[in-house]
């Protein structure tokens, strides 16, 4: 498993340093340790999130959102009609809930399509395994600044140490 | 809300009024009208013209206010805007940007898809502000109070709300003829 320290120590390493979000249980202990370093600045809404990295980009910061995958429901328009329309890059790192259909039944079916829903909106994504983290982390870099649009590193429960090992 | 009913000013006039004390500020305009009328009345690089996302216009400000805290950041909003991103007067109340003024030009309708009425007429959207956390909030009608409220938050430490009774004229205007990843870069550069 990998420490959400030395996850949130990489992603710093491309850059990034700027993060927002709303919380999930598999990005617990990513969050605790961003709030204890007061580098996270809480959302109350995925799109508000996104929106909020948009400005801090087009200030000079490379920012991250946090959030679940149901998240990616609420941001979908700001996603295409700012970010997309702007060319306006993010980091989205999204927990995977419902994956291999082992979850409550709210995050089933999003659970179920993540992959082909970000391919539609056409969102480079990539999922966060321990053993090929560093080249995942460097690939997250490459895109966002090549392509100047969001994209998403997925995790999936168990692989960063969070609330519920 | 028509001229009859008591609002003598357009969106269009209180913006100008704005404008005119505004020098290298950056400016996020909401989707719409106001982006257009506001390009119209005075184009400047430090404008960020919003096309959709509704309602995410003060988030957008909330980010560059918190990326640039020497920066004093302006949102021009409208209330069909505000009703639907109600949720980030939350987060602006509770972050607390000191370089945080967000104008509000009611005009209690959507007025890019036909008028249909908003629900601000009866929803005070700077008192959900002020209960939400804004330092300052202020309404006002007469483009004497508009002004002279703008100069005072100008000065004071935000975040501010400024609402503005407006009535339901548009100005004849075009689109806003730029690219939308060159209205990026512009705005980029300029907040340099």
């Amino acid at each position: 498993m990998i420490e959400s320290d030395a996850f949130i120590q990489a992603l710093q390493d491309i850059g990034v340093d700027f993060f927002t979000g709303v919380p999930d249980s598999i990005l617990a202990g990513i969050i605790a340790d961003l709030m204890e370093r007061r580098l996270y600045t809480p959302a109350v809404r995925e799109d508000e999130a996104v929106a909020m990295a948009a400005g801090a980009y087009m200030s000079g910061k490379i920012p991250a959102v946090l959030m679940q995958n149901s998240g990616l429901g609420t941001s979908l328009n700001t996603l295409i009609s700012l970010n997309m329309i702007y060319c306006q890059p993010c980091i989205l790192i999204v927990s995977w809930r419902g994956y291999q259909g082992k979850d409550a039944p709210e995050h089933l079916v999003m659970g179920e399509v993540m992959p082909q829903f970000l391919d539609t909106m056409k969102i480079p994504h990539r999922t966060l395994s321990e053993k090929t983290a560093i080249d995942d982390l460097k690939w997250l870099a490459e895109t966002f600044m090549k392509q100047r649009i969001p994209v998403a590193l997925l995790i999936t429960k168990g692989v960063v140490k969070g609330l519920h090992p | 809300m028509r001229p009859e009913q008591g609002t003598m000013q357009s969106r269009a006039m209180a913006m100008a009024a704005l404008l005119e004390l505004l020098t290298d500020q950056p400016v996020i305009i909401c989707n719409g009208f106001p982006s257009r009328e506001a390009y119209k009345i005075a184009d400047r690089p430090t404008h960020f013209y919003m096309i959709g996302s509704m309602g995410s216009a003060p988030a957008i400000g909330l980010g560059v206010a918190l990326a640039k805290p020497k920066k004093q950041v302006v949102i021009f909003d409208g209330d069909g805007n505000v009703l639907m991103g109600m949720g980030t007067l939350a987060t602006v109340g509770a972050l607390r940007p000191k370089n945080f003024i967000h104008v509000v030009f009611d005009n209690e309708v959507y007025g890019s898809t036909g008028n249909q009425p908003t629900i601000s007429n009866v929803v005070p959207l700077e008192k959900v502000a002020k209960a939400a956390g804004y330092v300052n909030v202020e309404r006002v009608r007469e483009r004497e109070d508009l002004v002279y409220e703008f100069k005072d938050m100008l000065k004071k430490d935000g975040p501010n709300m400024l609402l503005v009774k407006v009535n339901e004229m548009v100005e004849d205007v075009g689109r806003v003829m730029l690219d939308p990843p060159d209205i990026t870069k512009r705005f980029m550069n300029a907040l340099e």
